[in-house]
């Protein structure tokens, strides 16, 4: 009999989610004994249209990459150990660090599957962050020269969005493809790529309504948890089976789990967001929390990193509906990739902090939060970028902001017990009381 | 009702002790590495100069970067809400609270009925806090004591762009060198320090009353740095009640709240 405020319930497709994501490291390392092809690019590159080159093309993205590293401290202080050695400097990108650390070391995350770093056969990046390229410009060289494809996205917010800055996109896309089957010397198949364009809507759709359901009080997903499930989207979001997990187990689970009022944290009376990438080696930090009956109900980067967002007829945040279009050419579908990956809410806030601050605010008021947790993330100049001014425009909002400095994947920029002492003051000024020891 | 709160400093643990509101004794002893032998020196140091034994202690609430560590307190109280409860206790028009440790720097704002706000915390790194005047002392061979009194002497600013204890020390010798006069070389260590407590500071928002507590606030100097960097008057607790020992005496009127509920 549960002693907490609200049931709770371990997550039914738990073991499900984390099979998908050891698969996915393990197709990779394995690829080439299959026959298959790898590439290697970051989590935001357009993953459908490499797709095309057939269905044993793996992928191996970046940033999850990095961040698997940081998770295992010991790792990721001998990868960034090793590249600094190599003399790279200190305040780069940590999950690119950790990445390049990796190829150094010719070291896989993942030994099991393959104690060498699996070399990826071509890169397929874009790039809207100021590491993007950069990132994999020095990994080819790091790796003997692999060849490498980037998209340059930054044509500007959305909401500017005109046809000729959705012509320059699809141009370099089209560039693309005919560079892909030059370098991998197969032949393009358009219907894998609306296959995987159509996923991606999926995937991109469904992760947004799993989001949008942590609206409910007592909520029923925790930040820490959704990270584990969030990272099947930005592996693959054109994939089969990242849609078909999101939209057929995750999406019904929690929308039942609603239902019946089944809570992520048993004792829920204080509701806070994040933002940025966490402190991977550190994530005990939100079980700390949960002392306090505090449930972090997302962030806007756990929510638009993958899930794409617009309003609803109520008024309301919510998914953005798949399109109900029909794709009957290469031209069409990359068009609808590229419109649909340029409406990511993660991606306006390159470009002015205010975008990144409305929608933080409208996070706030919609899923009724006591408060915001922000980390400064010396580890991501892109996503930390403005976080300062938004940090004012979320308290201005009446919303009040603990910050905190860190960095996701570089531990020793991080003070744990320096964060949990902030914490305790910012739950005592919020007045709330631990509740458990 | 006897209350007393103690704070568990990084280079001092101070413990104060109310009665009824009113402060019975004060204590403070190093802290040194074994962190309970100096709780027990600065608690049995604090009951000896109030005359009174252990027994008649009704509540003990602890605060302070190494609370976590104490052996007998029955609760802890951060040192956001430790300094905001003392500072309210001793000026009522306090709407800012700068604590400057020998570790750590903070920035309070408190409303007006002394609830916080919002807060600042220096990072990992005690460029803005008494460790680095301590560096600097040593860099100059004086006394700590005498830095704040030598400064005021000072007619000239010096710029020390350094923020970092380290950079901050080498900047130190090169003016050293260039036979600047310690007095300057004071002022601009002293006006160092209040850039960066006060760029904290302002990312909470000043709101007059200002009050400077903790260790640093003993020195005139820095006390004059900071009237000048946000050019306002700065409340600087005195006897019984000295900057440093805000927040113990903060954690014994939480303690003495706590029993009245």
């Amino acid at each position: 009999m549960s002693s907490t405020k609200y049931p709770t319930e371990r997550l039914k497709c738990w073991g499900k989610a984390k099979s998908l994501r050891e698969n996915y490291y393990k197709d990779f390392a394995e690829a080439h004994e299959k026959g298959g092809i790898r590439w290697a690019g970051g989590a935001w590159s357009f993953d459908a249209i490499p797709s095309g080159l057939g269905e044993d093309v793996w992928a191996l993205t970046g940033e999850p990459y990095g961040a698997t590293v940081a998770w295992n401290k010991e790792f990721a202080t001998e990868c960034q150990e090793a590249i600094e050695t190599k003399g790279y400097a200190r305040d780069l990108c940590s999950y690119m660090r950790n990445y390049w650390g990796s190829i150094l070391l010719n070291k896989y995350a993942w030994p099991q599957f393959s104690e060498e770093f699996p070399k990826a056969d071509f890169i397929w990046q874009d790039h809207i962050c100021c590491s993007h390229s950069k990132w994999y410009q020095v990994a080819s060289s790091l790796e003997g020269g692999i060849p490498m494809y980037s998209i340059d996205v930054s044509v500007g917010p959305y909401g500017e969005l005109t046809d000729s800055r959705i012509n320059y996109i699809v141009g370099q896309m089209h560039d693309g493809i005919k560079w892909l089957e030059k370098v991998t010397g197969r032949e393009y198949d358009d219907e894998l790529l609306i296959n995987a364009v159509h996923n991606e809507f999926r995937s991109c759709h469904y992760w947004a309504a799993i989001c949008a359901l942590n609206k409910a009080i007592p909520a029923p997903l925790d930040e820490k948890s959704m990270y584990s499930l969030y990272v099947l989207g930005t592996l693959r979001k054109s994939a089969q089976w990242t849609a078909d997990f999101y939209e057929k187990e995750l999406y019904p689970e929690i929308k039942d789990r609603v239902e019946r009022g089944i809570a992520a944290v048993g004792n829920e009376q204080c509701r806070v967001m994040t933002d940025t990438q966490p402190p991977w080696a550190f994530l005990k930090v939100f079980r700390y929390l949960e002392k306090y009956g505090c449930v972090s109900v997302g962030s806007l980067y756990t929510f638009s990193l993958i899930g794409l967002w617009e309003d609803q007829e109520d008024g309301s945040w919510g998914p953005r509906a798949i399109p109900d279009i029909e794709i009957t050419n290469r031209d069409e579908a990359l068009r609808a990739l590229a419109e649909w990956n340029l409406s990511k809410p993660e991606w306006q806030h390159f470009y002015h902090p205010k975008l990144k601050s409305e929608m933080m605010i409208r996070i706030a008021r919609e899923w009724k939060l006591n408060g915001v947790l922000l980390h400064f993330n010396r580890g991501c100049e892109g996503l930390s970028l403005g976080i300062a001014e938004n940090r004012l425009a979320i308290q201005k909002a009446g919303f009040p902001v603990m910050p905190f400095e860190g960095n996701m994947g570089d531990e020793r920029e991080f003070d744990i017990t320096k964060t949990m002492t902030r914490i305790d003051a910012f739950m005592e000024s919020l007045e709330f009381e631990k509740i458990t020891e | 009702m006897v209350t007393i709160g103690m704070d568990y400093g990084a280079k001092n643990t101070k413990a104060v002790i109310i009665k009824n509101g009113q402060i019975l004794a004060i204590s403070s002893v190093l802290s040194g590495f074994d962190q309970k032998a100096s709780e027990e020196q600065a608690l049995n140091k604090a009951l000896n100069n109030a005359g009174i034994t252990r027994n008649k202690v009704k509540h003990f609430t602890a605060t302070g970067a190494g609370m976590e560590a104490t052996s007998f307190a029955n609760d802890t109280v951060t040192e956001i809400s430790a300094d905001a409860r003392g500072i309210i206790a001793i000026f009522p028009s306090v709407r800012t609270v700068i604590d400057v440790g020998a570790e750590e720097g903070r920035a309070i704002r408190l409303n007006e009925i002394g609830k916080v706000v919002d807060f600042g915390i220096n990072e990992k790194c005690a460029a803005g806090a008494g460790a680095f005047t301590e560096a600097m002392a040593r860099a100059l061979e004086i006394d700590i004591e005498k830095m704040g009194e030598l400064s005021l002497k000072s007619t000239k600013a010096v710029p020390m762009n350094a923020q970092c204890t380290i950079f901050a020390e080498s900047e130190v010798v090169s003016l050293i060198h260039q036979k600047t006069p310690k007095e300057d070389i004071l002022r601009a260590v002293h006006d160092a320090i209040a850039d960066r407590i006060t760029s904290m500071a302002r990312r909470v928002g000043i709101e007059q009353d200002v009050a400077l507590i903790g260790g640093v606030a003993n020195n005139i100097g820095f006390i004059d740095s900071m009237k000048r960097n946000l050019k306002c008057e700065i409340l600087v607790p005195n006897d019984p009640i000295k900057p440093e020992f805000v927040s113990a005496y903060g954690a014994a009127l939480t303690a003495q709240d706590r029993i009245r509920g």
